[in-house]
């Protein structure tokens, strides 16, 4: 029980990241943080005590594996990821071009 | 499980670092730091497929937030209101926490998962679809529109990207902007 | 080294890079190949692959990365991974439904089984290796005008 609250806190760290930062390259790290906490969360659920890894070998029966339903849906999970976060970065860069800093408090032409 | 214990507190300081730290470089650097122990995470939790893909996507993901601060120095802003706006920000996150920490009682204990599904796959899979790493068999047989939905997802971001990052029909009038990189 | 390559870093990281990159493009190709048998796959190996040209481009500069591999490659290689894995998902309606594994399963534990999940690896890992490395270079390039401009 305390490992997923362990793993709660640091996706509240992410979140604090988010609500409280005004420079959008801190956003994106929190975004970043948040993403690895939820990844963790779901292999966190998988594991089984004195499990083997999901992976059949030639010579010997296996039996007590983990779960490997969360694994497959977070190994698809973990490369969207990063496209969407590269999609962040181009769009921050954009802004950078554009206003000459990354404080989002100071883009006043943001408005209309 | 100490290991485990002490991976993921080492998570939680180098997030708190990233997130307090002036300088955006270190920030992005301790966020490298925060993945690659995610990695390790991974492979003592029994799954290594996702370590081996966690620790090379964290490679690229460093490398392309490492090109997007560099030689940008910025000034560290500190805006007015400061109390209020963090008091509301600490309350929401208590409150987040309260509910969450109700809701984890109703999941399963650590270390002995629900494996209504999994035993279908565990027991069936080499039989059904001859694969002897049963990820690649749920990712690419079992549930492959879950993979296909994840083609559509990567194709969107790679046309978003292109379509925000271009130069064309930004011009103004009287320039000419030489296109030899579209 | 030739005169036209002085762009890009120095003497030692190009000589450590034209040793090791052949092999990182060796390791991905392993990865991605030997993805049903054992950890791996076509999502880690698409990657690795992808890295090895991003390792390629920080090294060299982007005139010996675009003579490698120029950019309408990447893109062609991009969709023709997505068109590759739907036409495999299609190829089931010859024996049946949609995804079907139509190939012979093979014996367990050889390089040569479980159907049509090779194929599939190969396509996704042309998908995603493409994708990034596209990525990548949008987000260089934009870096470079950015900079040329001042």
């Amino acid at each position: 029980m305390s490992v997923y609250l362990l793993c709660l806190v640091l996706f509240c760290v992410g979140l604090y990241c988010i609500l409280r930062k005004r420079n959008v390259i801190k956003i994106i790290v929190g975004v970043v943080i948040a993403e690895y906490a939820v990844n963790l969360f779901l292999a966190l659920v998988a594991y089984r005590f004195e499990g083997r890894a999901p992976i059949f070998s030639p010579d010997q029966k296996i039996l007590n594996m983990v779960d490997a339903l969360p694994q497959a849906l977070v190994l698809t999970a973990i490369v969207i990821s990063l496209a969407t976060t590269a999609l962040l970065v181009g769009i921050a860069m954009r802004i950078y071009e554009k206003y000459g800093t990354f404080d989002i408090t100071k883009i006043k032409e943001l408005k209309g | 499980m100490v290991d485990l214990y002490l991976l993921l507190i080492f998570m939680i300081i180098g997030a708190v670092i990233a997130v307090e730290v002036e300088d955006l470089l270190s920030a992005v650097v301790c966020v490298g730091t925060v993945g690659l122990a995610l990695s390790m995470i991974f492979l003592i939790l029994k799954a290594p497929d996702l370590a081996i893909t966690q620790i090379v996507v964290e490679i690229l993901c460093l490398i392309i937030l490492i090109r997007a601060t560099l030689k940008k120095d910025l000034p560290f802003s500190t805006s007015g209101r400061w109390l209020l706006n963090t008091g509301i920000t600490v309350g929401f996150i208590g409150i987040f926490l309260y509910v969450a920490s109700q809701a984890l009682k109703e999941l399963p204990a650590f270390g002995h998962p629900l494996m209504k599904v999994s035993e279908t796959y565990l027991t069936d899979a080499v039989k059904q679809t001859g694969a002897t790493n049963i990820v690649a068999s749920i990712i690419l047989d079992y549930r492959a529109y879950d993979t296909l939905g994840e083609a559509t997802v990567l194709f969107t971001a790679v046309i978003g990207i292109l379509a925000v990052v271009r130069r064309i029909g930004r011009k103004k009038q009287g320039e000419i902007i030489k296109e030899e990189d579209e | 080294m030739s005169k036209e390559h002085e762009s890009g870093m120095s003497v030692i990281v190009k000589t450590i890079t034209r040793l090791t990159v052949g092999l990182i493009f060796l390791f991905g190709i392993y990865i991605l190949v030997h993805g049903h048998v054992s950890p791996g796959g076509g999502f880690a190996g698409g990657v690795i692959i992808a890295l090895s040209f991003v390792h390629l481009m920080l090294a060299y500069g982007k005139e010996v990365s675009f003579k490698k591999l120029p950019r309408a490659v990447v893109h062609f290689f991009e969709s023709f991974g997505a068109l590759m894995f739907l036409g495999i998902a299609l190829l089931g309606f010859t024996s049946g439904y949609f995804f079907i594994n139509f190939i012979s399963k093979g014996q367990p534990f050889k390089l040569f089984s479980a159907g049509i999940i090779p194929l599939c690896n190969i396509a996704i890992s042309l998908k995603v290796g493409a994708g990034l490395f596209a990525i990548f270079l949008a987000l260089v390039l934009l870096k470079f005008e950015a900079e040329k401009r001042k």
